[in-house]
């Protein structure tokens, strides 16, 4: 499988609400954390190391 | 007396002395307080059914100034059903290309090639008092058909007191006070309704902590044709801004200022013209010849009526509900609240309808309201991140959507309205067609190509029977029923595409607002009787 880079999620604006309401009320740490633990969860689930270097790189 | 609140574009309805205001107090079926986009689209939809209505309103034309200019398809199809969409369509200008810059670059563009088949295009732009001025223009023709359309300008809704069963209204002219009685009351008279405040009824909701500049701006050079969008635009200390275009050579620019500005540092022209030199000269280096047309500051709002229904009292348009202008949901949504309240009223006093059926209006267009709100407060968070990792978030979706194509879909300056579903609503049901999703029941109908014209001309009064394919129905199923039948024996490409899917032939019922009420495979007039009772808040 190759990083899906085109639009792959149902309900974008949805979604997109949901992530940042998910960090309502948090301090700037907490949301940091917030977004690490969200990004390993992810991670995992890809499992996949190419894609998840195509990721790293397509992120910096 | 009658003071002006504000300046007018022309004066369409001038105040003229009418035979209320000597005698005793008239008692009207149906009143309309604003004779904004609503109440004229109301007053011209219900009037032309045949039910009288007087519509007062404390001006004698359309306001001036900056309001809506984008009109969605749902809005031309029904102005069209009306008799004002062909005017509003040759005004208005159409763009398909739009740009969206971050900073200093541009992250991508796009192109909203029309989809084939409809006869309007997904929107137009235009200024709202031609909108209005159409809309007139066609309660006078319908009025010169027969129509009981009455329009008294100058009128100002002072005082009121709603009965269980019929509504007192004060009214202030040129001439002084008097009174007159309504069965029914529809405040069409806009975000400040006086009718909601004499009420005593809240409008909650929430507040942006913003302020928009908004300059008409007109152009005396060649400019082009497309909507240009900026995220912190690196000009103008703004945090957004925006550029489309108006007919009459006007563009429309805003600029989102922030919170804590000084208004009247904002609004002078000077100062003005320093951030629109700063935006137009942004992409070639030149500033064009241009004027400042009209600029104002606006703050926004999302808010809601609980209930769009208060007795003899119905709330449509501003008055029931305000939302941010992003996704230009205003207008748009206040002319389908009338289409949904007209055809209704107009059952129910013809005694086609029972009084339940009203009550589907407040339910219905509630939910096309909370729609509304959910888009616009989406949009104008994405523009206005409030909290830091929000804002750390937008711009992380601006720097992908720069290469990347599924950041670009979580871009968010304003979705496109388009009408509700009416899904899970008691009165849509059955669909037994297994048919595409945009036809289900609850949806509005998508326009198609049949004979000649289009399927939206046909769907022009009352409830239809749409039958496509297969065979027509035979006329003795139908006797006695509220509906017309149309039978399309071989339908176009694209009204195949959108009503049967993989079907063979389907059965469509379809109200006077052009929603899909149940759809089936086959005839079957019990079912279709069912459909029709339930449609009507029978049962
Ligand atoms: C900057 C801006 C941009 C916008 N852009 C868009 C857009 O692109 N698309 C869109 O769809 N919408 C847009 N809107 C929203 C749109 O302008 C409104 O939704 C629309 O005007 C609502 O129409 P209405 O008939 O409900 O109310 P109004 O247009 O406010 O009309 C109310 C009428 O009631 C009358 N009235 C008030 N009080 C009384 C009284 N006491 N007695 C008698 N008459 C009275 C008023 O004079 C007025 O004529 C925008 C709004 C703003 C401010």
């Amino acid at each position: 499988m190759s990083l899906i880079l085109s639009p792959n999620i149902p309900d974008p604006d949805g979604f997109y609400e949901t992530l940042i309401n998910a960090h309502e009320g948090l301090t700037k740490d907490e949301s940091d954390a917030l977004n690490a633990r969200l990004i390993l969860i992810l991670a995992n689930h890809i499992g996949d190391r190419a894609v998840l270097a195509a990721a790293l790189k397509a992120a910096s | 007396m009658v003071a002006q609140r504000y300046r007018t574009a022309s004066t369409l309805y001038p105040y003229s002395r009418s035979e209320d205001q000597d005698g005793s107090v008239q008692r009207h079926p149906v009143v309309v307080v604003g004779g904004g986009p609503v109440g004229l689209g109301f007053a011209l939809d219900l009037g032309q059914r045949g039910t009288p209505v007087l519509v007062l309103d404390d001006h004698e034309g359309p306001g001036l100034g900056s309001k809506a200019i984008c009109f969605a398809k749902r809005t031309l199809d029904i102005a069209h059903r009306l008799g004002a969409g062909v005017s509003m369509v040759d005004k208005g200008v159409v763009w398909n290309v739009g740009k969206v810059f971050y900073r200093d670059g541009k992250l991508f563009e796009f192109n909203l090639l029309p989809e084939d088949g409809h006869r309007h295009p997904a929107f137009i732009n235009l200024q709202q008092p031609y909108f209005e001025e159409y809309l007139f223009a066609a309660i006078k023709r319908a009025k010169a058909d027969g129509a009981p359309i009455e329009i008294r300008g100058g009128n100002r809704l002072t005082g009121l007191d709603a009965q269980d069963d019929h509504v007192r209204l004060d009214i202030d002219t040129p001439d002084g006070p008097y009174s007159i009685e309504a069965d029914w009351l529809i405040a069409c008279d806009g975000v400040r309704s006086p009718v909601r405040d004499l009420m005593g009824l809240s409008f909650d909701g929430r507040v942006f902590e913003d302020n928009f500049l908004i300059a008409d701006v007109k152009m005396k050079a060649p400019f082009p044709t497309e909507r240009w969008f900026w995220f912190e635009p690196p000009f103008a200390e703004a945090q957004s801004a925006l550029l489309h275009k108006q007919p009459d050579g006007i563009w429309r620019i805003d600029f989102q200022l922030g919170w804590d500005i000084d208004r009247e540092a904002e609004l002078d022209p000077a100062r003005i013209r320093t951030r629109i030199d700063a935006m137009l000269s942004s992409q070639t280096g030149d500033v064009p010849a241009y004027e400042l047309d009209w600029t104002s500051i606006y703050t926004f709002q999302c808010r809601r009526m609980s209930s769009f229904r208060h007795g003899p009292v119905f709330f449509a348009g501003d008055s029931a509900h305000q939302v941010s202008p992003f996704g230009a949901r205003g207008a748009n949504s206040g002319i389908q609240d009338a289409e949904n309240l007209a055809w209704k009223l107009h059952m129910v006093l013809e005694g086609q309808a029972d009084q339940s059926l009203l009550e589907t209006y407040s339910a219905e267009r509630g939910c096309a309201a909370d729609e509304n709100i959910l888009n616009s407060s989406r949009a104008t968070d994405f523009m206005t991140p409030k909290s830091d990792t929000s804002k750390v978030f937008r711009n992380a979706v601006l720097d992908l959507a720069r290469d990347h194509v599924f950041a670009r879909q979580l871009v968010n300056s304003g979705r496109l309205s388009v009408p509700c579903t009416y899904d899970d609503f008691p009165s849509f049901g059955e669909d037994t067609l297994n048919g595409p999703e945009q036809t289900r029941p609850g949806a509005s109908c998508t326009d198609a190509p049949v004979d000649d014209g289009f399927l939206l001309d046909q769907l022009n009064a009352n409830f239809v029977l749409l039958s496509i394919s297969g065979d027509a129905p035979e006329a003795s199923d139908l006797s006695g029923n509220l509906f017309k039948s149309l039978h399309v024996a071989t339908p176009s490409p694209e009204l195949a595409a959108r009503y049967l899917g993989d079907a063979h032939q389907a059965v469509y019922l379809i109200r006077p607002d052009q929603h899909i009420v149940a759809r089936w495979s086959s005839f079957d007039a019990a079912a279709v009787a069912r459909a029709l009772r339930n449609a009507l808040g029978k049962d």
